[in-house]
């Protein structure tokens, strides 16, 4: 009883904005199954009383002041990018929206 | 059959933190392109981003001050989309445990008082900014803008007109302005507003679908934009049809909304807890110290006014709406001056001369100790009313002192009765057709003869003593 279809990765793989054809897709589909099996196995387990938890560390409160640290060089910034106008990054046209 | 507009209105506020919500790059506005940028905020592997202490003390400012729930505990999700003004493909922002909820905020709309429900305010790192007119094929990025920290304040779907979501912004960026973590400048994007409608029969209680309206870049296209709205709402659901849930630009040009491309359903952001930011733990004696410094809301402040200076609740209100004009008002009283007065002008010819140039208060320049001169002009009779007048627009658009204008200018009223007399002689004896009429019982001929004295003493003879001038060398004629 599958619950990932080929439909629902291809529909995740758009908005990832990965490329999923054939033997990758199905091999895909499977693995994702096979994953949330195992979640299912996870929600077996009674976790009333559990608070929900986000993150495992038992940190909280990190924080920096307002402080200001060195930006990075203009022309460094742009000659990282495979496609720049300096002082601006290039990318194919997108209207607005 | 009628129909209700709701209205709820998402304002985005860019905190003036020094620098970005995430890393220390510097939030300055205008800055070169890609020149406050660092691997944390364009989001190169193996960073990791680090919360700005004084933007959370800042988020909950408004928070508190649109009197919501500080969350005990807060975290940051993911809202993932792709758009080149992302650079990592997401945003962190908040998604279930929002740093503040349940507040409200008090407005004056048509003279009645109501408290629209401020649902939620949350903390989340700004976008990069793109130019598409720049070139043909490609859109330039500057990520300057990536990571400055803004605070999202979502309005309960209370509000039931164009004028109420007017009069919210106006109250609300009051608020805002009091509390000095924002330039509030909408120009400068600073302060941003999207507009959610929808329409419902009167009386039914259920919401109908809903419109989004972006691309509001004044209070006015945001009342103009929720005009059209309506109007074409209900035109669609009179002619049968069923509205779209979707989103919407607004053109300022040609006054009307027109339906974004849509995004390829990329309404889905799933959503997911950030995994490289630990919790937030706000205990109660943090959420008072901020509380214990809120500053003088403009609520506060126009009783204080009303208390303190005499001020009808009308004045005060107006007076403290922005916080420059309030600030005018208490440094002319500072210096010198007395409250009702400088109240006229400042609500006068001061709020008709911003009208007419569609300026904010904040932008013109104008030293408080101005407006007392001004006053000392008039009280001394140096300046008459209607020089005064002049003189102020004069102040307003040279951003000079009235007295340094009146010196420079030579505007002194006459008041030498000798000299008075000679121009009252020179125009009835230019106009004896209408001396003659005045000796007949005809009184508007007075007021011809006095705008020709005036004429010729270019405003500046005093209007009383001319007057009176006049009438004396038309009896002695007789």
């Amino acid at each position: 009883m599958a619950v990932v279809t080929p439909q629902i990765v291809e529909q995740v793989a758009l908005l990832a904005r990965l490329r999923l054809e054939g033997e990758a897709l199905s091999a895909t589909v499977a693995q994702l199954d096979r994953i949330l099996e195992y979640v299912k196995r996870l929600q077996a387990i009674p976790t009333e009383g559990v608070e929900p938890t986000s993150h495992v560390l038992p940190l909280s409160n990190v924080m920096r002041a307002d402080a200001p640290q060195p930006s990075l060089a203009q022309e460094a910034v742009c000659r990282m990018s495979p496609s720049a106008q300096p002082p601006f990054f290039k990318v194919p046209k997108v209207i607005e929206g | 059959m009628a129909y209700e507009p709701v209205i709820g209105l998402e304002v985005h506020l860019q905190l003036s933190t020094q620098t970005k919500l995430f890393c220390g790059c510097l939030t300055k506005f205008g800055a070169a392109p890609n020149s406050q940028t660092c691997p944390v905020c364009l989001w190169l592997p193996g960073t990791l981003p680090v919360l700005n202490e004084r933007a959370l003390e800042w988020g909950m400012k408004v928070g508190l001050a649109l009197e919501c729930t500080i969350a005990p505990v807060m975290k940051f999700d993911r809202k993932q989309y792709f758009y080149p003004d992302l650079p990592k493909g997401y945003q962190i922002s908040q998604f279930d445990k929002p740093l503040a909820q349940r507040g409200g905020l008090a407005i004056s709309a048509g003279g009645q008082p109501r408290r629209i429900g401020i649902h939620r305010a949350h903390l989340e790192e700004d976008a990069g900014k793109l130019l598409h007119d720049q070139h043909q094929t490609a859109s330039l990025v500057d990520y300057n803008r990536t990571g400055v920290p803004l605070i999202e304040i979502v309005s309960d779907p209370d509000l039931r007109s164009p004028e109420e979501a007017y009069e919210y912004l106006v109250h609300l960026k009051a608020v805002l302005e009091y509390l000095d973590v924002s330039t509030c400048n909408m120009e400068e994007g600073s302060l941003r507003c999207d507009a959610n409608v929808s329409l419902r029969p009167v009386g039914q209680h259920a919401f109908g679908a809903k419109v989004e309206v972006k691309n509001l870049n004044s209070f006015k296209a945001v009342k103009q934009a929720l005009e059209f709205e309506i109007k074409r709402q209900t035109l669609a659901l009179q002619q049968g049809s069923r509205i779209v849930q979707e989103t919407r630009l607004w053109d300022a040009k040609a006054l009307q909304t027109t339906p974004m491309r849509s995004k390829e359903e990329a309404a889905d952001y799933r959503y997911f807890p950030e995994p490289d930011l630990v919790p937030f733990v706000i205990d109660r004696a943090r959420v008072d110290a901020v509380r214990a410094q809120l500053p003088e809301s403009p609520h506060q402040r126009a009783e204080r006014f009303q208390r303190g200076y005499q001020l009808s609740a009308y004045d005060a209100g107006v007076l403290t709406q922005s916080r420059a004009l309030a600030e005018l008002f208490e440094g002319a009283l500072k210096a010198g001056a007395s409250p009702k007065p400088v109240a006229n002008w400042l609500m006068g010819d001061f709020a008709a001369y911003l009208n007419a140039k569609g300026q904010a208060p904040e932008t013109v320049k104008l030293d408080p100790r101005w407006l007392v001169h001004l006053l000392e002009l008039i009280a001394q009779g140096t300046l008459s009313g209607k020089m005064a007048k002049d003189v102020f627009v004069q102040m307003l658009e040279q951003g000079q002192d009235p007295a340094i204008l009146v010196r420079e200018q030579g505007l002194q009223q006459i008041v030498d009765t000798g000299l008075l007399a000679r121009v009252a002689a020179e125009i009835v004896q230019a106009h004896p057709q209408s001396a003659e009429d005045y000796r007949k019982g005809k009184a508007s001929a007075l007021t011809f003869l006095m705008g020709q004295a005036m004429k010729q003493t270019k405003g500046k003879a005093n209007p009383q003593q001319m007057s009176e001038a006049l009438k004396r060398q038309l009896q002695e004629g007789s």
